[in-house]
């Protein structure tokens, strides 16, 4: 009985720390300042306000960065999963020469920190001048050594025999890759596209230092400068985070459980 | 395949240039800005190199020797450090009370363990800035509970002493959910009878927690303290958003420190060195890691 009762205030206290940062912060998006400044011991507003939604859009390009964060993150989702099953297509079921060194290449990325490449890729960016453009912003991040690496994974699962019925009724490659593969690996689709659009959608370094120019940068980036300066009116930035929240939090309640599974083998930044 | 192999024109299995192409887009990214960037870092680190700079002269290991006599740097290299071993140490503690708190298949436990979840598909950076505002003493509700109790409110981004602890308090709350649904993953897993065996033996909870339990939860409890370490070596946007490095350092890591040398500064040398300490600080600590779990085994 003791161990029970231990049990579930551990489990209260914890609930309580999860939630009640969250809730402050959607409710003080709803807050005035003098409210946030008055009453600092409430959870929630006294008197409700939308002003700092509106103020979202006034003092930040809120519409642009919310642009740029579609477009970063759905863009390259959606090269990654082109170009990493396409790789892991050939990786998993095909034979030919250097098959093995690229895929220890690809491994090779797998373990050298991001951080790493960081510089250098600024600096080639620099150079092609792909500094602030969405080339620049999304073509670097088009593939994923995890990506690839889940995708063969999966496609080895696949029994041959399949590819070889295809290739007698006259299928070539991109055929077989197209309409016998993908459509059957739906669950690594699933999996990958998630984990990648969440990481692309949160991700705070990587746009910070390929986009100076404001009107260029992703939500992230856009909030966390705009948290860097003097905040005078805190509703906005709360309201700010609280969008740029609302589309995970969709997708996390629709889909937690490819979540779970994608981030039960790989992690999550 | 093999069966099938010789009634199959070679050609169409993909023998030739096919399997190249198919890897073309991605082989080409990853060589010009993954596998090209990490030579190319290493031989900035060993340059005096700026950006813009008519020259760029050789250094050796001079970047290398002068981190090493940087005050900001030794202090990135600890907090960094310290930031890791706290947080996986805290974490692995939390995470498995959750998990074995949790583990049952009811609503219940189902609903609440996606609350603990949620944090970990949020952006560091909204976590940071929840937490900043959280508990600052002017607005935050942190500091407000303070006053109504009387108290006075702590400014614990700008201590010197809790700036660090409070990052690393953070760093926890953002993760616990992850390490709780790996180990509820891996408790799963575990198979029923060894738990009656154990019971039949008379074995009480707490026993069978430290003689089944965890022994067999080791694979599990490797993959996930390997994750938690790798993130939090990593760690750049919550200290960017809460405290900047400060106050006076005291939370600087060494991904904000390569982040101010090389996007501030420009002192690109200098911080593709620090990027390369990174790289080995990772690999010594991943490797310490197995060589930890693989001594376990030999028990």
């Amino acid at each position: 009985m003791l161990t029970k009762s231990l049990k579930w205030i551990y489990v209260g206290i914890g609930l309580l720390l999860a939630l009640v940062p969250i809730i402050w912060t959607v409710a003080g998006s709803f807050r005035t300042e003098a409210d946030l400044y008055g009453h600092t011991a409430s959870l929630i507003p006294h008197e409700w306000t939308l002003h700092g939604y509106q103020g979202v859009w006034q003092q930040l390009p809120f519409l642009r960065l919310l642009l740029n964060s579609v477009l970063f993150a759905g863009a390259t989702t959606v090269l990654t999963l082109l170009f990493d099953s396409m790789c892991a297509y050939a990786l998993a079921r095909l034979e030919f020469r250097g098959r093995t060194v690229a895929f220890w290449l690809v491994l090779v990325t797998l373990m050298v920190p991001f951080q790493v490449t960081l510089i250098p890729v600024f600096m080639e960016l620099f150079h092609f001048g792909w500094l602030n453009t969405y080339q620049g912003l999304i073509l670097p991040r088009a593939t994923s050594a995890f990506g690839i690496f889940l995708f063969r994974q999966f496609f080895m699962s696949i029994p041959k025999e399949l590819d070889e019925a295809a290739r007698i009724d006259g299928a070539g490659h991109l055929r077989i890759y197209w309409r016998v593969i993908l459509p059957l690996a739906k669950p690594a689709i699933a999996t990958v596209a998630l984990l990648n659009f969440t990481n692309l959608w949160n991700d705070l370094i990587w746009p910070l230092v390929v986009s100076t120019d404001n009107t260029m940068q992703t939500l992230p980036a856009g909030l966390a400068l705009f948290a860097g300066q003097h905040v005078t009116d805190h509703a906005v930035l709360f309201a700010g985070a609280v969008i740029s929240l609302l589309p995970i939090a969709v997708v996390f309640f629709l889909a937690q459980r490819y979540f779970v599974a994608g981030i039960s083998t790989s992690g999550l930044k | 395949m093999t069966t099938l192999a010789g009634k199959v024109p070679a050609a169409l299995r993909g023998r030739g240039p096919v399997g190249w192409l198919f890897m073309a887009p991605s082989l080409l990214i990853l060589g010009v800005f993954v596998l090209f960037p990490i030579v190319r870092s290493l031989w900035y680190s060993l340059h005096h190199w700026t950006i813009g700079a008519a020259e760029q002269p050789w250094s050796g290991l001079d970047n290398y020797t002068k981190l090493f006599g940087d005050e900001q740097f030794r202090r990135a290299l600890a907090n960094t450090l310290i930031i890791t071993v706290a947080s996986t140490a805290v974490l692995v503690v939390i995470g498995l009370g959750l998990a074995l708190a949790l583990q049952s298949e009811n609503v219940v436990s189902r609903v609440i363990r996606s609350v603990f979840f949620f944090p970990t598909v949020i952006s560091l950076t909204t976590v940071g800035m929840t937490w900043r505002f959280l508990l600052d003493p002017d607005i935050g509700l942190i500091g407000g509970v303070t006053r109504a109790l009387g108290l006075e409110p702590v400014n614990w981004l700008q201590s010197t002493a809790l700036a660090l602890p409070t990052v690393i308090f953070v760093n926890v709350w953002k993760n616990a959910g992850f390490v709780m649904i790996v180990l509820v993953a891996g408790l799963k897993a575990i198979p029923g009878e060894h738990y009656e065996a154990a019971s039949l033996d008379g074995a009480g909870r707490l026993q069978t927690l430290r003689s089944i339990t965890l022994p067999a939860l080791r694979p599990t409890m490797l993959f996930v303290t390997f994750m938690v370490t790798v993130q939090s070596l990593q760690l750049f946007d919550l200290v960017y958003v809460m405290t900047s490095g400060g106050p006076l350092d005291h939370t600087e890591t060494l991904v904000t420190k390569l982040y101010r040398d090389g996007f501030v500064n420009y002192e690109t040398g200098y911080a593709a060195a620090t990027s390369w300490v990174l790289f080995i600080v990772v690999v010594l600590v991943s490797a310490l890691q197995l060589r930890i779990f693989r001594y376990n085994d030999a028990d």
